[in-house]
């Protein structure tokens, strides 16, 4: 599979075509099918065509560096852009406009990026389905009775249905992977701290990470590049991300690389699945790698583990949101204090509801102790038994979710198996490395199967490597995104 | 008094940064509502905070100041609660990781005052109330603090005061505040309870909030010391709780009570990563910390022979020991400095803060100049006072205004001669001083330096005088 930002790079250079032109066709697919898929609640039609209208004078003057440099794409609506509605697709954000942008735009913008939209994603990203957006639901462009996944499901969906050619996510514990796999793209979860989280709006600040979902790796891997690297506005970016561009060095090389399976990550799954990542395995074992078969039984505890930090840490970060600011205010209210609970109580959804109450339960006076400390412990478990890990291997395979996506409307009458589901994607948030997910198969209902690739800290090279290999092998059965724009 | 009362004070401490401990906005007092403010101070969603190494350092001196231990992994918390004043809310603050600990400040009644710890944290913005609104200003939202909590090991109104003005004086001194209780750069929280002499066991203790003046704290404690009195005489139970101090009648009312204390669900601060101290980002702040009050008063008084009195004032504002020193050092006696800064130029300064700022046209070295000048007695008291007067108005040197006349030192032999006079025409003077009455040698002064026109130095011709006289 052909890189697709290199080919359309390529055409605006060649002058085949203009970004006005590509950024119009993009705006007509866009009208043409989201009103079936509902990737985007926003358009940001104005601010698109003045930066293509820019990227197409850089381009004449030879000015673009950057392959990204006129090429069309989304952002999910948990980052900030100056001016422009941010919402996390909650009612408590309503009419929010950021007075700063988000270091991650501030990147894509200086390099000629084109944003089409804000994309749909589960409120706050707390959920696994993309049903919890106060705007509605997206829907899976491989087939629209199911769900596009979450919390990053609008940009997966956009991907997938080819109405962006890229767009970041976010990943919290599985928000850019689990989304990625059920629509069949490539998406990419860095280490914590290799891209800067200024002015994305926290759900788990210690979890949180912004990643690209592409239709190809090499495409995952030329945004990873644009946006990764330190951030002085943000104190857990971390210095030693290396500046040299990941893509350039993409080779397929599978010789030779010791490539973990651990068995925790085998248990109960759906066969098709399970297969499907055998599969993968026996293909890099066909081409020189070594299988090295490792335990990781603190798996078990990641979930709960999880949820305790995610939501803890969630209370907090969305206490702000109180009406007095921005955002909505409940519109009659006794006096402060009832406001601030009646805007709480009327702009949060109930996912969202229940996450802060449970996150302020496990801080609490009395319960910290049997909760939180212990689940900050246990990550710490997790942390150590991935170090062993890698000192053995170059990298895990692992499938994405025990399933492939779920039907719509499922997730809320089945709320604790969908919290289970987030099992093969959260243990990589609390050790804070990187992963990368792409498709490996088709399930019987025809829908994507996806298989992960775990790496070190900073291991995004290696990771991103054997997925290209693996892509490169066309053995997934997957075909690329062909509903929008034809390229 | 049947009691003795058992207080520890946490004391709020605005740092003198310049920028704010979590973003590059600046702390300056006063400007209009929200205008020192970015997308951190108001806690926009998806800002975050970076820790400004200024208020580190500032920290650490402030620790070393007061001889504490400093942390060398430590690390930000965050302190939940909701308040419209506080936009994140949360507070960034520490919690069981502070700074600094285990240090201690010393009375002069040589009792030492355990500090507990001190940790950094950032202040809130301000709620101001007109007609039906409240307004809130983020203006001060984001300005360094360092809490500083005492042990309960203060024992009476006097030791407070004193425990605070400590604070005040080192702070100062080392520069990390001006503790400007009355603008709210230093408050604090009083913690009182009342136990029987020669009890070991502490009673129940009440805390007195955002207290910012020393003389509502003294009026507080005594309020609180009488009512809790009076409950323990009447065999009833101090409640542990929280009051608020009414400025206007000097009593404490009841705020909230321990039932209602709030559950700050502290949990470590994920925005910021842990902050490793080295060993030599501690020395560097060492070596730089200047002299400290106590230390400098000892040096005043021991090895510059400078009163007790004069050396507690001179030491109670930093800027006027670090003029005294400068003058000192460019060679003039600490005595006259001492004097002319005490006695006259104090005189132009009305306010406490005047002291403090201690802003002079002049330089150190012009004041060194003109002592001396008066130290070698080449020119009189009168002349140097009435000079220090225009430089002072002026800003010029002090040889701008003396004259040749001014600077004609008086031969000591015609002094000698003028001394002769001087008993020979006063011998009834010269009577009443042998008599025992010493103000007699006025008159025979008075004759030399008339004589002299004043320029003649008054106490080397009295010392003479009396030589003479009594030789007789």
């Amino acid at each position: 599979m052909e890189s697709r930002i290199l080919h359309l790079a390529k055409k605006l250079r060649q002058r085949e075509i203009t970004s006005r032109e590509l950024t119009s066709q993009y705006f007509s697919a866009i009208k043409a099918y989201d009103s079936k898929i509902h990737a985007y609640v926003r358009l940001t039609e104005g601010l698109a065509m003045e930066a293509a209208e820019k990227a197409d004078l850089a381009l004449q003057k030879g000015d673009a560096v950057s392959p990204l440099a006129g090429i069309p794409m989304a952002i999910k609506d948990n980052m900030a852009i100056r001016g422009e509605e941010t919402t996390c697709c909650s009612r408590i954000l309503k009419g929010y406009k950021p007075t700063y942008d988000s270091t991650v735009w501030e990147k894509l913008s200086c390099m000629g990026a084109v944003l089409l939209g804000k994309a749909n994603m589960d409120e706050f990203a707390m959920g696994s389905t993309c049903e919890t957006s106060c705007f509605g639901p997206t829907y899976n462009p491989r087939n629209t009775d199911y769900v596009a996944g979450g919390s990053s499901g609008g940009s997966a969906a956009a991907v997938a249905a080819g109405t962006a050619v890229y767009a970041l996510g976010s990943d919290t514990g599985g928000s850019i992977r689990q989304p990625a796999g059920f629509c069949g793209i490539v998406g990419l979860k860095p280490t914590y701290g290799a891209v800067s989280r200024y002015g994305l709006i926290a759900y788990a600040s210690s979890l949180d990470q912004i990643g690209p979902l592409t239709a190809t790796v090499k495409d995952a891997a030329i945004v990873f590049d644009a946006i990764k690297g330190h951030d002085p506005k943000d104190h857990t970016s971390r210095k030693d991300t290396s500046a040299a561009p990941v893509a350039d060095r993409l080779k397929g090389a599978v010789k030779g690389k010791k490539i973990g399976i651990v068995k925790e990550y085998f248990e109960n799954l759906g066969r098709d699945i399970k297969e499907a990542v055998h599969k993968a395995l026996r293909y890099y074992e066909s081409e020189g790698a070594t299988l090295v078969e490792a335990e990781l039984p603190v798996l078990r505890y990641a979930v709960p583990v999880y949820y305790i930090l995610a939501c803890a840490e969630a209370s907090s970060n969305l206490g702000r949101y109180d009406g007095i600011r921005y955002g909505y205010r409940a519109e009659k209210y006794a006096d402060i204090n009832d406001m601030v609970m009646r805007t709480r109580s009327e702009g949060f959804g109930k996912e969202v509801q229940r996450r802060i109450m449970l996150g302020t339960y496990v801080l609490s006076s009395g319960y910290f102790d049997a909760y939180y400390k212990k689940a900050q412990l246990l990550r710490n478990q997790v942390i150590a038994s991935f170090d062993e890990i890698f000192d053995k291997c170059d990298a895990l395979v692992s499938p994405v979710a025990p399933r492939t996506a779920f039907p719509l409307n499922y997730a809320s009458d089945n709320r604790i198996e969908t919290y289970l589901s987030d099992i093969f994607t959260v243990p990589v948030n609390i050790a804070g490395i990187p992963a990368v997910s792409l498709p490996c198969g088709i399930d019987k209902n025809g829908l994507p199967i996806g298989m992960q690739l775990l790496g070190r800290q900073h291991g995004e090279e290696t990771i991103l490597d054997l997925a290209y290999a693996y892509e490169q092998s066309g053995r997934s059965g997957v075909l690329p995104p062909d509903m929008g724009v034809k390229l | 008094m049947k009691y003795e009362m058992i207080i520890g004070l946490e004391t709020h401490v605005e740092l003198a940064t310049a920028s704010k401990i979590f973003c590059g906005c600046p702390t300056a007092f006063g400007g209009a509502p929200n205008t020192h403010c970015c997308p951190v101070c108001t806690g926009e969603p998806g800002s975050l905070p970076v820790l400004n190494k200024k208020v580190l350092q500032y920290a650490v001196r402030a620790g070393l100041a007061t001889n504490c231990e400093i942390a060398r992994t430590t690390h930000m918390d965050r302190k939940n609660y909701v308040y419209p004043d506080l936009p994140k809310a949360y507070q960034i603050s520490q919690f069981d990781e502070p700074i600094c600990k285990n240090g201690r400040i010393v009375l002069e009644n040589g009792r030492t005052i355990g500090i507990t710890r001190i940790h950094m944290e950032e202040d809130a913005g301000k709620l101001v109330h007109e007609g039906n609104y409240t307004y809130v200003d983020y203006n001060r939202g984001g300005v360094p603090l360092i809490e500083i909590v005492s042990e309960p090991d203060l024992r009476s109104i006097e030791e407070v005061r004193e425990y605070i003005e400590t604070l005040q004086l080192i702070f100062r001194h080392i520069g990390v505040s001006d503790c400007r209780m009355q603008e709210g750069s230093m408050r604090c929280d009083v913690n009182i309870s009342l136990r029987r002499f020669g009890e070991e066991k502490f009673g129940t203790r009440a805390e007195i909030k955002n207290m910012n003046s020393i003389s509502f704290i003294e009026k507080a404690i005594a309020y609180e010391y009488a009512r809790q009195a009076e409950l323990l005489d009447n065999g009833e139970k101090v409640v542990q709780e929280t009051r608020r101090f009414n400025e206007s009648d000097g009593t404490t009312e009841s705020m909230r009570g321990k039932e209602d204390a709030q559950d700050y669900r502290y949990f470590r601060e994920p925005d910021i990563l842990q902050i490793d101290i080295e060993e030599a980002f501690i020395e560097e702040i060492r070596a730089g910390l200047p002299e400290l009050p106590p230390a400098k008063k000892k040096r005043y008084t021991e090895v510059l022979s400078v009163p007790a009195t004069e050396a507690s004032i001179l030491v109670k504002y930093k800027n006027v020991a670090d003029f005294f020193d400068a003058a000192v050092a460019a060679g003039a006696s600490a005595k006259n400095v001492c004097n002319l800064i005490i006695g006259q130029i104090f005189r132009g300064f009305n306010t406490e803060e005047e002291k403090e700022r201690f802003a002079l046209p002049i330089r150190p070295a012009h004041l060194a100049e003109l002592v001396i000048l008066l130290d070698s007695g080449k020119i009189t008291a009168n002349i140097a006072k009435q000079t220090l007067e225009k430089m002072l108005s002026s800003g010029r040197s002090c040889m701008d205004f003396l004259s040749a006349s001014d600077l004609a030192s008086v031969d000591n032999s015609e002094v000698d001669k003028l001394c002769r006079e001087s008993i020979a025409a006063n011998p009834r003077a010269v009577a009443d001083y042998l008599a025992g009455k010493e103000a007699a040698l006025k008159a025979l002064l008075g004759y030399v330096m008339k004589a002299t026109r004043g320029k003649a130095n008054a106490t080397d011709v009295e010392e003479k005088l009396k030589n003479l006289v009594s030789g007789q």
